[in-house]
């Protein structure tokens, strides 16, 4: 087996194309820059009948050039990946190795992508997204990863090797190394390299991609549930509560981030227990969130309020009690037959201490908008009705914040995602052999000036999920803001 | 004014002390501070050998009593051995009851000894945090003007093919954490594999003789993803007054663009990045541990990983009170800067 090259025996046709069309781009967009502060825009003509047309122009013809070359460097990188799904090593070498490994992904995507478009009138404010070219790009880059997690973590489908598993003469190998001695129906090449240890980088990143995937969007949808359930009473009612809770808020925002993982993350701080009987009282609110949000709605209706409240409060308490009680650690509330699951301590002790960084901030937005929103009119309204505080609150405030809430959300992930990285990359937390991002790269970057193959595989792949959050996030708030 | 400021001052001391405090109780509790004295002492004392240790230096007493033992407000401890000596936390062994200080805490000016370093607290944060002072320096010298630059350019012509390349670019600075573009600078420009050695890999000469060299890289990845942020608010600010009816006047009159974006626009677009520029300053922080971890550069960040990995109590207190002290002092300047620069605000 010979070595894989970056680009394989087509690289030599499609390589020279590649470089000239970047070239040629990279010289259209300065162009187009320049001649947008030299000539002020786009010329426009207003026409007899009253109607503007563009009148063409320096700046158009740049526009245009960029446009097409643009265009035409997609064309030519999709095509790196189109040959490689069907020759895989052989046409476009390590890249099309890598989107061959890919096909169910890549299959996931046009799929999603196609159902998405065709009926995007009738999804609300998802289907607003398919309008704008940059929702759509950041849309792919979460939705690559969430599926290539989900498929490399649950199916076991994309990683051409174990994650784990060390194999002799591989170790800090560069990308593209043929296994040596590598037997019938094992994949003869390690993609990406090998790490320090001798263990495939390619498979290590998607496994670690569905640890980020699992982690980051759960721990802020906790941070949301906390930050929602003390944030709308404290604008709302306002004075005191609001006094003593902006005060602890501003207390945790004023520790450093990294001190707070430190002091909380250590393995003597974890056998007091102290992130158990954090997780204790995080894990309640979305409890306390669910059981008002349903009963200040059906109060009125006690005969479906009653069951409905019992029936959902029952699994979540269930779970709740599931999530928190872990044998061996001090909170056991739960015996052992009734425990659905146990959560890794490590993983638990993360959650928890992401969460605890950011409630906080989401408290201050959620707190800020209600102060906004409480002195709309349909509040007023909903109080001359005679709704209670905590109906107004979750019935009529919250709805009418949920587009910067949803934007927030988005971008908020993408800070967890880096949250953890920096957990991993200080090492705390998470076991050393963990393939997640931040972990990896911390294992790399002894090595950096030597085999830095090892960790830019998940430093690219944390930059291009996080991009891709931030690129959501942008689009939704350019959507929601056109209506 | 002045009682707003007060008012900050007071809140300002009430979340220094419980800070502080939780930092206090999180570093004294019990399995940290065995971990604490097997170190100091030998890795095989038993149980009852570590609590006599610890009881020896005044580790058992109430939280509370340690707390204000360490403020300064709470007598040090005194401990009498069987055999007559005397130790004491404010005093050396042994020393004249004449000399005997009762109290030594951070009201005295004592900010303990670190036991990694052996040595004063209050040297050990000084050098460093003039070591990350002139990282901060050479940082917030990058960083803001080019942030400004970029979000001016952005937000003058919204929609432009500048400022969507510029908001491209800043998007794409927010989403790289620092030790993502650490990592990304150092195999392109620092490793062998890629064979452009422009610059080092490591800061660690950089304390004494900062060049060209060992210090470009470090500056430009704290500076990269605190840029793209204030780029951002910048361009917000500035599309907006860039909407507004005096600039619209202004161009109806025949000023030139070029004056209006620097005569009319600049002064009112630049107050909200003022209070952004301030509210980052902590947000460096944490670059700049990440940052002296990644290019080994001893400074400040580079102390509180140290601190905080060893469990050395007065040490970790004294990072966190520096810090805490940091965040609070930029929120107060940005507060206060922003009244003055806005003069339609008034603190009432």
């Amino acid at each position: 087996m010979d070595p894989l090259t970056w680009t394989g025996p087509l690289g030599q046709f499609l390589d020279p194309v590649l470089y000239v069309l970047s070239a040629i781009f990279l010289i259209a967009v300065l162009i187009q820059i320049v001649m947008s502060v030299a000539t002020g825009g786009s010329r426009v003509v207003t026409n007899p009948d009253g109607t503007l047309s563009s009148a063409g122009g320096a700046y158009d013809l740049s526009a245009t050039a960029t446009r097409w070359t643009g265009a035409a460097l997609l064309l030519v990188v999709l095509a790196y990946i189109i040959l490689g799904v069907f020759g895989g090593p052989g046409t476009t070498g390590i890249i099309g190795g890598m989107s061959q490994q890919l096909i169910p992904v890549w299959i996931a995507l046009i799929a999603t992508f196609a159902l998405s478009i065709t009926f995007k009138r009738k999804l609300g404010l998802y289907g607003k997204l398919f309008d704008s070219t940059v929702g759509m790009i950041g849309f792919a880059l979460v939705m690559f990863w969430v599926y290539a997690g989900a498929m490399a973590g649950l199916l076991d489908w994309i990683t051409t090797h174990d994650s784990l598993s060390q194999v002799s003469g591989m170790k800090n190998k560069v990308p593209g190394t043929p296994m040596r001695g590598a037997e019938d129906g094992e994949y003869a090449w390690y993609l990406l390299g090998g790490d320090n240890l001798a263990r495939d980088v390619f498979s290590r990143l998607f496994k670690g991609a569905w640890i980020v995937v699992q982690i980051a969007p759960l721990a802020t949808l906790f941070a949301f549930m906390v930050g929602i359930t003390l944030g709308l009473p404290a604008g709302y009612y306002g004075g005191r509560l609001d006094t003593l809770l902006s005060f602890l808020a501003n207390l945790i925002l004023a520790f450093p981030v990294i001190l707070l993982f430190y002091l909380l993350v250590t393995p003597e701080i974890v056998a007091t227990g102290i992130p158990n009987y954090m997780a204790t009282v995080l894990f309640v609110f979305p409890l306390i969130f669910v059981g008002v949000l349903l009963n200040s709605r059906y109060y009125t209706q006690p005969s479906f309020r009653t069951p409905l409240l019992i029936i959902v409060l029952g699994i979540m308490g269930w779970i709740y009690l599931s999530l928190i009680s872990d044998g061996g650690t001090k909170v056991a509330v739960l015996p052992e037959f009734l425990d659905l699951f146990d959560i890794d301590p490590g993983i638990l002790v993360v959650f928890v201490s992401v969460v605890f960084v950011n409630a906080p901030t989401v408290f201050r937005i959620v707190r800020g908008l209600a102060l906004d929103i409480k002195t709309r009119d349909y509040v007023a309204a909903a109080q001359t009705r005679g709704e209670g505080p905590w109906y107004i609150m979750l019935w009529e405030i919250l709805p009418n914040a949920r587009g910067p809430l949803i934007v927030d959300f988005c971008l908020r992930i993408g800070y967890t995602t880096i949250l953890l990285g920096t957990l991993g990359f200080f090492g705390l937390g998470l076991q050393s052999e963990s393939p997640d991002w931040g972990t990896t790269i911390n294992a790399g970057r002894r090595l950096l000036s030597v085999y830095p193959h090892a960790a830019i595989a998940p430093a690219l792949s944390l930059l291009t999920l996080v991009l891709g959050l931030n690129l959501l996030a942008d689009g939704l708030r350019e959507e929601s803001l056109k209506d | 004014m002045g009682l707003f400021i007060l008012r900050r001052l007071g809140v300002m001391l009430l979340t220094a002390l419980c800070l502080t405090f939780i930092v206090f109780f999180l570093t004294n509790l019990y399995p940290n501070l065995e971990k604490l004295a097997k170190t100091q002492g030998n890795f095989r004392m038993t149980d009852e050998a570590v609590a006599s240790w610890l009881d020896d230096r005044g580790y058992i007493d109430n939280t509370f009593v340690k707390y204000g033992r360490w403020l300064g407000v709470v007598p040090g401890w005194v401990t009498e051995k069987e055999d007559g000596t005397v130790t004491g936390q404010c005093f050396a062994e042994n020393a004249p009851v004449a000399e005997r200080a009762t109290f030594c805490g951070v009201l005295q000016g004592d900010w303990g000894f670190s036991l990694v370093f052996k040595d004063e607290v209050s040297n050990i944060v000084a050098t460093r945090l003039a070591a990350t002072g002139k990282l901060m320096g050479f940082v917030l010298l990058v960083m803001v003007p080019m942030s400004l630059i970029v979000g001016v350019l952005a937000g003058m012509r919204e929609g432009s093919g500048l400022d969507r390349s510029l908001s491209t670019f800043s998007i794409a600075t927010t989403a790289t954490p620092e030790y993502v573009s650490g990592v990304i600078f150092i195999a392109i420009f620092a490793s062998s594999a890629f064979g452009l050695k422009w610059f080092k890999g490591s800061a660690t000469q950089a304390i004494e003789n900062a060049t060209f060299e060992n210090f470009t890289l470090p500056v430009l990845t704290i500076a990269l993803y605190g840029m793209g942020y204030i780029a951002r608010m910048t361009r917000a600010s500035m599309t907006e007054v860039m909407t507004a009816q005096y600039i619209r006047t202004a161009r109806l009159k025949g000023v030139s663009f070029g004056n209006i974006v620097l005569k009319h626009a600049l002064r009112n677009a630049l107050i909200a990045p003022f209070t952004v520029i301030m509210l980052q300053i902590p947000w460096l922080l944490n670059g700049v541990v990440i940052v002296e971890t990644l290019f080994n550069y001893k400074g400040f960040g580079w102390l509180l990983v140290q601190a905080a990995g060893n469990n050395d109590i007065e040490l970790l207190l004294a990072v966190s009170v520096v810090s805490v002290v940091v965040v609070l002092i930029t929120q107060l300047i940005s507060d206060i800067g922003y009244v003055f620069l806005n003069p339609r605000i008034r603190i009432s």
